[in-house]
């Protein structure tokens, strides 16, 4: 049989919710895919839609952004501002023909790790027989 | 060309375990402007640390990534040795490779990999990173208490008497909280109000202590040392300066509704004092309840007619009180959970089947039997009263999974009283363990069974229902695998124990987070248990997690003396990493004056400005911003894009 296909997948995480229950996760020694390269930022409101399509062009195979729950936001209302403009990046994405589970957002809290590893576990089951993501890797 | 330094630590096995430690720093010293790159077993210790500062020093590094645990953890601990090496502290940075790398996979080369991309992609930030100076803010030296109950007392009389002022804010029309409806305290038998009443009297006579009952927080905006919060003072209709206490106005209200003080065991008017000793001693008059406060047209008013003083007053209205406080202490306590819930032991279906508050309430002196265990179905002395522990507890399936903790004191103590009021009665305990953890508390239980021959059967209660005037309790004793059937006067359930109605609301409006059973969450379940995860927001009592007094008491104290850790400085520093507008590229849109939700941005002269006070640094204006003229220092969309290259290795 031949070996599965490893996505990479870059996921922003804000710092207060996401990417402490990450570490929540870790803690716990919860297990998940090493697919995902986890790049912190302080909010999932500052995520640009530029940073998404130059993961992609990059050649991510799939992007994760993941923040406080909608009403948790530690900066109040970042995470509404992140769902609205990623909710239009998402649908532009599936226009020009890229399949829509190779950008997800999710919401995880400081206290569920357990949430964390599902997503990532689920994620990479997703992208595995998608294959590699052409369709946005800038060409040489 | 910048000259970086790796530090890739071991961490025990913790790290060097799963990933290949050596590796990782072998590869990163082949990244270009890596002029330096070890790896040591512990870079937290001081040879880890004196090694950084040596390699600084004599590599002449300006950057420096060390690649650790959690930034959360070491992050403060690796840029003062930055600091101490003269680096800036923020050409510092943390590469997480332990909570969310090592710990979290098995297969070694592929964690090893991902190490290597998520450090690479840190040495591209910081390779970025300019040197900053923190910002430093004043401090309001005032501190918030919510909630009024033992824990908000204690914090509030600690920081009080420690110099500072604070702001009591307590929801219902009395401090005093759970603590006053109990009737003696485990393992001691000391009289709660006893206890309790002086610590009250404390708090309305200290003269630093501003208390505000019958309020509720509604906003609270700001940071650590400068928050702002508004406060709803609900209108109580009587002037406390006024009322007398003479009681005249509840003998002619027409209206009698639930007491909540007992349990709802008697009634209470709708101008009521919940208790004798309440604090502030004053009358209230229910606005929910009273005729007068209706829209239609009936106004009964006959508590105004009475009082001789004119301390009624129907005209008061809701005042919204703005205050600006440094420190904030939340101590909303908790509430028993709905025993609606268990409609298998037929709560709420039989008037003999209560919760513990409610046989608190029987037991009290002041409670509505004064004291004597009646049945409130017909005033009868029970003879056999079955306790069930656990009652919503350590139920995973169909109610909570945690234990509350301070169940098996309380029963072993109702059962104890219960003895020593009915003498010839016959006290049942259902439990599933005892845990009886805590000074003197095993002595207790031991005491209930052999001085006062309280029965414990270990096992559940299947179901608790009437046949022939008795309350019927089918239950199993797993010790002896036999099934029970005990005709009984009286059922107590020691119902679990969940945070008080509103913890939810008054979380968002704190933005601190909850657990997943809907507790406050602490910053570090071991090493920092009193502190929320936003900073200046504190935690104490059962709202964080069920406790009992002691605990919620020392937790309160923690609580207080980190608010005056903070109080007492005369100013704090926020971090530098706050957003900067590139002026020549700003077109004056406000699109980020408009996301901003800290009102930080403003324009001036067709520029957007950012107040750096304000400023928490979040991104959104610079996710917002088309032409990226606004940028959060250090976390730039350079810094960024140049992460994402790096980790995926273009």
């Amino acid at each position: 049989m031949a070996e599965e296909f490893e996505p990479r997948i870059v996921a922003f995480l804000c710092k207060w919710c996401s990417s402490a229950g990450a570490d929540l996760a870790g803690v716990s020694r919860m297990e998940y895919p090493p697919n995902i390269i986890p790049i912190q930022v302080m909010c999932s409101g500052s995520v640009s839609p530029l940073y998404i399509f130059s993961a992609l062009s990059h050649g991510a195979d799939g992007v994760l952004v993941s923040g406080c729950h909608p009403g948790d936001c530690h900066y109040i209302k970042g995470n509404y501002y992140a769902r609205r403009r990623l909710a239009l990046v998402k649908k532009l994405l599936e226009y020009i023909g890229l399949e829509p589970q190779r950008f997800q957002m999710s919401w995880v809290s400081a206290t569920e790790g357990l949430k964390f590893t599902q997503i990532i576990k689920d994620l990479v089951r997703e992208l595995q027989p998608l294959g590699p993501q052409n369709k946005l890797r800038r060409k040489f | 060309m910048k000259r970086t330094g790796v530090f890739v630590c071991h961490c025990g096995i913790n790290i060097a375990g799963t990933v290949d430690v050596k590796k990782v720093a072998a590869e990163l010293a082949r990244h270009p402007g890596v002029v330096h790159a070890e790896d040591y077993v512990y870079m937290c210790s001081d040879p880890g640390q004196n090694l950084i500062i040596k390699a600084i020093k004599e590599k002449k590094l300006d950057t420096v990534v060390v690649a650790c645990c959690s930034p959360t953890l070491h992050e403060t601990t690796f840029r003062n040795v930055s600091k101490i090496a003269g680096l800036n502290p923020y050409r510092c940075e943390i590469a997480n490779i332990r909570e969310q790398c090592s710990w979290v996979h098995r297969d070694k080369s592929k964690a090893t990999q991902k190490a290597i991309s998520i450090t690479r992609s840190v040495v591209e930030k910081v390779r970025r990173n300019e040197s900053l100076e923190d910002v430093s803010v004043p401090v309001t030296k005032r501190a918030l208490v919510i909630g009024g109950g033992i824990a908000g007392i204690q914090a509030s009389l600690d920081i009080a008497n420690a110099g500072f002022e604070v702001i009591l804010v307590e929801r219902s029309p009395s401090i005093g909280g759970h603590m006053s409806q109990l009737s003696e305290t485990f393992p001691t038998l000391d009289c709660s109000q006893c206890i309790l009443t002086p610590k009250m009297v404390e708090v309305a006579k200290h003269p630093r202590i501003k208390l505000m009952t019958y309020s509720e927080v509604q906003e609270v905006s700001g940071f650590v040392g400068n928050f702002k919060v508004k406060i709803l003072k609900k209108p109580t209709y009587v002037d406390p300066d006024k009322c007398t206490l003479c009681d005249e106005c509840t003998k002619v209200c027409p209206i009698v509704v639930p007491n909540e003080f007992d349990m709802g065991l008697t009634g209470r008017r709708a101008i009521y004092i919940p208790f004798p000793q309440a604090i502030p001693a004053t009358y209230t008059i229910d606005e929910k309840a009273c005729p007068g406060m209706f829209d239609t047209a009936i106004a009964c008013g006959k508590c105004a007619d009475v009082c001789k003083p004119g301390a009624i007053n129907f005209d008061m209205k809701p005042e919204l009180v703005e205050v600006d406080v440094g420190a904030i202490v939340v101590a909303t306590g908790y509430d028993l959970y709905d025993k609606s819930m268990m409609a298998e032991y037929g709560y709420g279906k039989y008037p003999d089947v209560l919760d513990g508050l409610q046989f608190e309430r029987l037991l009290s002196a002041s409670g509505p039997t004064r004291g004597r265990i009646l049945r409130p179905s017909d005033k009868k002395e029970p003879k056999e009263v079955v306790f069930i522990q656990c009652a919503g507890s350590r139920d995973p399936e169909l109610h909570w999974p945690y234990c509350s903790k301070i169940c098996c004191m309380y029963t072993a103590k109702h059962a104890m009283l219960y003895k020593h009021h009915v003498h010839d009665g016959q006290a049942y305990i259902f439990y599933i363990d005892i845990r009886s953890g805590g000074k003197n508390y095993e002595e207790f239980v031991h005491r209930a069974v052999e001085e006062d021959g309280v029965l414990y059967l270990r096992g559940k209660v299947s179901r608790v229902f009437e046949d022939n005037g008795k309350l019927i309790v089918w239950g199993v004793d797993t010790l002896t695998g036999k099934q029970i059937e005990i005709a009984a006067d009286m059922v107590v359930l020691a119902m679990a124990i969940r945070p008080s109605k509103g913890t939810e609301e008054l979380a968002k409006k704190l933005k601190i987070a909850l657990d997943k059973d809907g507790f406050l969450a602490e910053a570090h379940p071991k090493l920092r248990p009193v502190e929320s995860m936003t900073s200046g927001i504190f935690l104490a009592g059962a709202a964080q997690a069920p406790k009992d007094i002691p605990e919620a008491v020392g937790q309160a104290s923690g609580a207080a003396a980190k608010a005056v850790a903070i109080l007492s400085q005369e100013r704090l520093f926020h971090s530098p990493t706050v957003a900067r507008v590139l002026r020549n590229l700003c077109t004056g849109c406000a699109m980020c004056v408009n996301v901003c939700p800290y009102e930080a941005i403003s324009l001036k002269e067709g520029k957007a400005v950012v107040n750096e006070i304000l400023c928490e640094g979040c991104g959104t204006c610079s996710a917002s911003c088309l032409r990226n003229a606004i940028q959060v220092k250090n976390l730039t969309p350079y810094h960024i894009q140049e992460m994402i290259r790096a980790c995926l290795g273009g």
